[in-house]
């Protein structure tokens, strides 16, 4: 999947729209046998895979549901530590999903509010006169694309490194934010966006991208 | 009536005429709210900047302009680009201040104010003041305060509409990152 993600920051450095598309999930649900081979400890109020690694399961993944049960947190549903049942041989055998830790909604305000600044840093920085902000920034897993338009409002999507096109893609995002966002008397400028249509749009335009491979602008 | 023939018209695009009828609505609504003709002039001012903040990203998003560094480059983008786009005509810009800060865009034919004329009860309306609340409110968020005002008015008696917009200054601590 070309495109991975589409971020809309608004003139003050606030996240206002985020929509994933497809973005590769690492869910593996394996059963063990007691006693467990993996290590796991609890990082940021989650349960996570220190140290141990195998059949597709790595260090980093948290544990995400037990016996089929989704895990919130360090806790499940019903309340009993992960780390306990993990613990007491009576459990097993036992069928553990792990997973990459996906973003909550709070952590992507934040690091679109970082990126903002960072996007400012990235014009400071610069030796000649006149420089934009960050465009592009790159990783070896994806592109981090930036569209500031006049008004102060940026455009990001997160890309395969390989993706063609996506400044084309960003300009579409940007008229389909000027026709359903903002002409809808109901929505308010620099606020979260929740318009229907615009949701539709941005996913019809990412299935084209996905589909002709270059958007037709 | 003699009017052309409409069998052959593109469905999403609206009638000229149901445009003059419903800014025309608009106004006498609000004449009847708010009976005095300068608030009303107030209230289209007002309306017309609510719509301007909105205009000025699909203007920029369908021109693909770049950010202006002189006052005659936005008289000549407002002029032949946005009203082109919106209203599909093309005033003329001129009547320059001396110091290069005030312009006039003269409109001849105006769509706003086909068929209306204005009763002596109401001699003090600007009419067409939601074009200036458009100008106000667009350049702003573009980060340039205007004010904008009609000097001529075909509903008044003059031939063409005429409008005046002065640059007061740039909204610098507004201004997005690498634009300075």
């Amino acid at each position: 999947m070309t495109l991975f993600a589409v971020y809309v920051v608004n003139r003050a450095g606030g996240l206002i729209y985020q929509y994933d598309n497809n973005l590769p999930r690492t869910d593996v649900e394996k059963t063990f046998s007691y006693p467990l081979e993996l290590v796991l400890k609890p990082q940021d109020n989650k349960i996570g895979v220190v140290f141990g690694q195998r059949d597709g399961i790595k260090v980093g993944h948290v544990v995400q549901a037990v016996n089929g049960v989704p895990v919130n947190g360090t806790l499940l549903e019903d309340g009993q530590e992960v780390l306990d049942i993990v613990s007491n041989e009576a459990n097993y055998p036992i069928a553990i999903k792990f997973g990459r830790p996906k973003l909550r909604t709070n952590e992507k305000i934040m690091l679109a509010s970082m990126f903002h600044s960072l996007f400012v840093i990235g014009s400071q920085l610069s030796p000649e006169p006149q420089s934009s902000g960050i465009e592009v920034l790159e990783t070896d897993a994806f592109k981090l694309h930036c569209f500031q338009t006049l008004t102060g409002i940026k455009f990001m999507v997160l890309a395969d490194p390989k993706a063609p096109a996506v400044d084309a893609f960003l300009k579409k995002v940007h008229e389909i934010y000027a026709d359903f966002a903002l002409k809808n008397p109901f929505y308010s400028i620099d606020m979260p966006i929740r318009c229907e249509l615009f949701d539709t749009n941005i996913q019809a335009c990412l299935e084209q991208a996905e589909k002709t491979g270059i958007t037709n602008v | 009536m003699s009017r052309p023939n409409v069998k052959g018209l593109d469905p999403k695009k609206v009638s000229g005429e149901l445009f003059t009828l419903t800014y025309g609505a608009i106004v006498a609504q609000l004449l009847k709210d708010y009976e005095s003709d300068e608030e009303v002039n107030k209230q289209l001012d007002r309306m017309g900047y609510n719509i301007g903040v909105r205009l000025i990203e699909d203007f920029l998003a369908r021109s693909g302009i770049s950010r202006c560094n002189d006052f005659r480059e936005t008289s000549d983008a407002i002029a032949k680009i946005g009203f082109k786009m919106f209203l599909g005509i093309t005033p003329s810009v001129s009547n320059w201040s001396p110091a290069g800060d005030e312009f006039s865009l003269q409109i001849e034919s105006n769509p706003l104010v086909d068929f209306v004329e204005l009763p002596d009860s109401h001699s003090n309306l600007s009419y067409c003041n939601i074009l200036c609340g458009v100008i106000r409110g667009a350049l702003e968020m573009v980060h340039m305060e205007v004010t904008s005002w009609i000097v001529q008015d075909v509903l008044k008696g003059d031939s063409i509409t005429e409008l005046r917009v002065r640059f007061i200054r740039r909204l610098e601590d507004a201004l997005p990152v690498g634009e300075d």
